[in-house]
């Protein structure tokens, strides 16, 4: 354990070591795209069934006031669904946890309500506040968020060891306590495991409302959805990229805010030193 | 008037409630004084009730019937004052704090101000001899060196009474065999009285005033033998043909009141049973 090291190594070495961790999974995603573009042009694949990541980046480019605009305020709806979504979540479970009767009597309907389709709301919702709004699209996102942030939360809050709560009975800790200095530092990790699963939740849900209606200047869905039947494929396939390094980046995001408030948990420890 | 008992134990029972059966007695009536400054180990077979037991004097467990007075309080104000301080068999740190930071929770429950909380965890660091590993995390010490940090925890507020489940039975043989050895300097320098589970009886001899043999369930005491081996103890002491015969003495009385082997459910299930509650 003395072999952890203390000093930072000087920023040249660091960086060289990133590249050198990096370089394996950065070679693949070249490789990848030189394959796509490769097979497409040799087997002449029609550019309906697949276009040609050329053909993508054109018409990324082409499109890119729009297209920018668009993601951006998609992204906005997503974040906003997944903030609101993992709020409600973690005081839900904090009050699960505090008061185990009422989680009894609660919890058997959130695992029922989570095997709903959410999606399928959609319509509803877009009917039910205006099809314009930004708000049916963020409310999809919260309520897909919801469920993985406050199970995984509460399975946190509750999967104490015994002798830690006896431990704070012995020093005649109140429930406040606790929860302060056990409960909530222990529901750390696995909050952080629903919230990695909600980022990516919040993006499916905001992208796919869009779907069934929006405003055209703001949905990236609604652009995916209507180039796909004018048969426009490259254009959709555009924004599918640009939603889709969003999506990996808002995931990253919530990856590298674990790191730094976790840093006493082995996974982040190990990963530092090894 | 003398200094009332650390420990006052009179008529304590305890009967565990299991379904709608007829349950599970895990302590007869049991009777015993610990005296301050004492060391007083609990041995008896697995299942005896003697985590239970200790649980009971430690309010962390209720009593079914008797009385528990811990420095002459009930057991109940005795926790609410933070009379004593316990160690488990599983060092039970929190991952997120650091050795220091672990060391002085007690002391944040009590209020301290920063500065004295740092000036004891000094201390404490450099009673349990790991000075140097303040920063660490748990997960980087090893089990030895993580019950060492849980009894710098326990003992960091200088409670008159330390509680300890079988701290060192998770630990290998030569791992142990030098904690008892600071168990023991600790105990002197602190003045302490401690209440120590094991079952183990070369370790309870080894270390303790006194021993209390307890039989198998439903736990009774069959047997308090005085350990008379001079003080300070040190590797000399295991070698002491008095040491054997107290050993002797100790295994006969065990094998004497293990004649009940009934033992529908362990101890640790029945406690948690009850925890479910």
């Amino acid at each position: 354990m003395s072999a952890i090291v203390r000093a930072p190594p000087n920023a040249l070495r660091r960086a060289r070591r990133r590249a050198r961790d990096w370089a394996p999974a950065a070679a693949v995603l070249v490789a990848g795209i030189v394959a796509w573009q490769g097979l497409v042009t040799v087997l002449e694949i029609q550019r309906f069934l697949l276009p040609k990541p050329t053909e993508i980046a054109t018409a990324l480019r082409g499109n890119w006031t729009f297209l920018r605009h668009a993601a951006l305020y998609t992204f906005g709806e997503a974040v906003a669904g997944f903030v609101v979504g993992s709020a409600v979540a973690i005081a839900t479970a904090l009050v699960l946890a505090r008061w185990k009767p009422l989680g009894r009597a609660l919890l058997p309907y959130a695992i029922a309500a989570n095997a709903i389709p959410i999606i399928a709301f959609a319509p509803i919702f877009n009917n039910w506040f205006s099809l314009v709004s930004p708000i049916p699209k963020i409310a999809i996102a919260a309520v897909l968020v919801f469920f993985p942030v406050m199970i995984n939360m509460l399975r946190g809050l509750t999967s104490v060891h015994p002798s830690s709560i006896e431990l704070m009975r012995s020093y005649a800790a109140g429930e406040a306590a606790t929860f302060r200095r056990v409960r909530i530092p222990n529901s750390l990790p696995f909050l952080f495991s629903g919230l990695k699963v909600a980022s990516v939740l919040a993006m499916i849900g905001a992208v796919v409302s869009q779907y069934f209606g929006g405003l055209r200047t703001t949905s990236l869905g609604l652009f995916i959805k209507e180039k796909a039947a004018l048969a426009r494929f490259p254009e959709a396939w555009a924004a599918i990229v640009l939603a889709s390094v969003l999506g990996v980046a808002f995931y990253l995001t919530i990856v590298l805010v674990e790191r730094s408030v976790l840093r006493w948990h082995p996974s982040v420890r190990g990963t530092r030193t090894g | 008037m003398p200094r009332p008992a650390a420990v006052s134990l009179r008529g304590v029972s305890k009967h565990f409630a299991v379904g709608a059966g007829p349950g599970v007695t895990a302590l007869s009536p049991i009777d015993v004084d610990i005296h301050p400054g004492e060391f007083v180990s609990l041995i008896g077979p697995s299942g005896c009730g003697k985590s239970t037991l200790l649980r009971i004097i430690g309010d962390l467990v209720p009593a079914t019937g008797g009385r528990v007075l811990v420095n002459g309080k009930p057991a109940h104000q005795a926790r609410l004052d933070r009379d004593y301080g316990i160690v488990f068999q599983d060092p039970v740190l929190y991952d997120w704090r650091t050795v220091a930071r672990n060391i002085s929770l007690p002391l944040e429950m009590l209020g301290w101000d920063r500065q004295r909380r740092a000036t004891r965890v000094a201390e404490m660091l450099d009673l349990v001899e790991l000075v140097g590993f303040e920063g660490h995390y748990p997960w980087q010490l090893s089990g030895g060196m993580q019950q060492r940090v849980s009894i710098a925890r326990a003992l960091s507020f200088s409670p008159a009474l330390l509680l300890m489940d079988e701290p060192f039975g998770a630990l290998d043989e030569m791992t142990r065999e030098r904690l008892n050895g600071e168990l023991l300097r600790i105990w002197q320098q602190s003045g302490s009285t401690i209440v120590f589970v094991t079952h183990s009886i070369t370790e309870a001899v080894f270390l303790s005033t006194r021993v209390v043999v307890m039989s198998a369930r439903p736990g009774r005491v069959v047997g308090i033998v005085e350990v008379d081996l001079t003080q300070p103890r040190t590797v000399d002491t295991r070698e002491d043909p008095r040491f054997f015969r107290l050993v002797t003495e100790i295994r006969e009385r065990l094998r004497r009141g293990g004649a009940d082997e009934s033992q529908p459910l362990p101890e640790e299930e029945l406690l948690l049973v009850e925890k479910e509650r």
